[in-house]
């Protein structure tokens, strides 16, 4: 199967059709949504302290959807206007924008406390037109520049992508460096065919112990990772019950919500289980 | 949905206009209420990255009277229930965000801002 970003652009690939094949598959859903919460691991914010974060790509609402569930703020940005109406159907919370990252962001400094991305940026790639300012390399450097100035010092933006080859790492890499970014690329599970997935972790000044966090790896199975992931979620959770995070939605409330949802008919909506409203920890 | 949080953290990002491209200029709104669950914290923590006048200003034209003109140095309950009303009760479903500087106009449909640039306008 080719590469959805070699097909055509984002925002006719994602078009009526696709956008709903793509969020109501539950394989998709279970992905992105271990995705998330990898990202919001290696995010690493502050305990005890709210959150207002950015949605790079957000589709329609996958990877925002685990925000709400961990009681964060968030806006969502996507070019893909399909993508984002279903996201309005599905009601999730966050501020919606159609908006080309490659166009940069017009945020003011320090508005975020993180960024978030979930297989979006490897759509920067690949130029459209022949305009100067479609140059991959143009547009990365808009949006790397841009997303530096959007966050907060010190805080992290972290995006998984699916590179096809270390090129495109080094390129986006070197392009983020340039923008001021810290950090480098964290690959979980790297000899897994399957499971093997790359996270650009940036930092934007000091930010405590900003040491490029290590991936994940060992005993990872391919076609397995389902298990592994809720193991080691398991394993955070119970790492002590104090402290919960103060912004964490109520769990009536998430409860409420749901039961909203699904009243209306939304489909996908997570079951509610023992993780609903559960605290998650940091890795490292 | 825009709210007046997010308009708040928001310039023109066109090519160019990089002065007085702050705050956009509200146009033609069409606003629904919905409610939000209050947390006291994120407030606190979010208000010093506030622009007090714009969104003074912002809530005004929305038809909200109730921030002070001075963000105050004492913040009590009524203050935070009002402040947690603007910035995440009211949703702009249409309209327009307009720039002070180079007059480009961002529409909104739907709730949702359109903030593509035409090619000339990208820096
Ligand atoms: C695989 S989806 C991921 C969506 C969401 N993050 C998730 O986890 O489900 C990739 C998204 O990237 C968006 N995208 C691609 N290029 C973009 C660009 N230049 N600006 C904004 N969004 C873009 C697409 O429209 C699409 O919604
Ligand atoms: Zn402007």
């Amino acid at each position: 199967m080719s590469r959805p970003e070699l097909v055509a652009p984002p925002e006719i690939y994602y078009g009526d059709i696709e956008a709903k094949k793509y969020t109501n598959n539950t394989r998709v859903q279970q992905i992105q949504a271990d995705m998330t919460y990898r990202a919001l691991e290696l995010l690493n914010l502050p305990q005890d302290e709210p959150a207002f974060l950015l949605d790079i790509g957000c589709g329609s609402g996958l990877s925002g959807e685990i925000l709400d569930e961990e009681g964060y703020n968030w806006v969502g940005v996507d070019i893909a206007p399909s993508m984002l109406e279903v996201a309005l159907e599905r009601e999730v919370e966050g501020d919606l924008f159609l908006h080309d990252i490659g166009q940069g962001f017009g945020f003011r400094p320090g508005s975020f406390d993180g960024a978030i991305s979930i297989s979006v940026i490897q759509w920067l790639l690949n130029a459209e037109t022949s305009h100067p300012t479609s140059s991959p390399p143009h547009r990365l450097t808009r949006f790397f520049t841009t997303l530096h100035s959007a966050l907060r010092n010190p805080s992290r933006a972290v995006l998984q992508f699916y590179p096809t080859s270390d090129d495109q790492i080094q390129l986006i890499t070197s392009i983020a460096q340039k923008a001021g970014f810290g950090g480098g690329v964290v690959v979980d599970y790297p000899n897994s065919k399957k499971a093997k997935k790359v996270f650009l972790c940036l930092f934007v000044g000091s930010g405590g112990a900003q040491q490029v966090p290590k991936g994940l790896d060992g005993e990872e199975v391919d076609g397995d990772s389902q298990a592994q992931f809720e193991k080691r979620r398991e394993k955070f959770s119970s790492r002590g019950k104090n402290g919960r995070r103060k912004n964490i939605k109520d769990k009536d409330w998430i409860l409420k919500k749901k039961e909203l949802y699904r009243q209306r008919g939304k489909e996908g909506v997570p079951r509610d289980s023992k993780y609903t409203a559960r605290k998650r920890r940091p890795v490292f | 949905m825009v709210r007046l949080i997010t308009h708040n953290l928001l310039a023109c990002h066109a090519k160019g206009c990089t002065t007085n491209n702050f705050p956009l200029k509200l146009q033609d709104v069409v606003v629904e209420v919905r409610e939000a669950e209050f947390n006291a914290d994120f407030l606190r923590g979010f208000l010093p990255r506030i622009e007090w006048t714009a969104l003074v200003n912002a809530a005004k034209e929305l038809g909200d009277t109730s921030l002070p003109l001075e963000m105050p140095e004492m913040v009590d309950d009524e203050f935070l229930k009002n402040l947690h009303h603007v910035l995440l009760e009211i949703h702009v479903d249409e309209g327009a965000m307009v720039c002070p500087n180079c007059g480009h106009k961002y529409p909104i449909m739907n709730g949702i801002p359109n903030m593509l640039l035409a090619e000339h306008e990208i820096g």
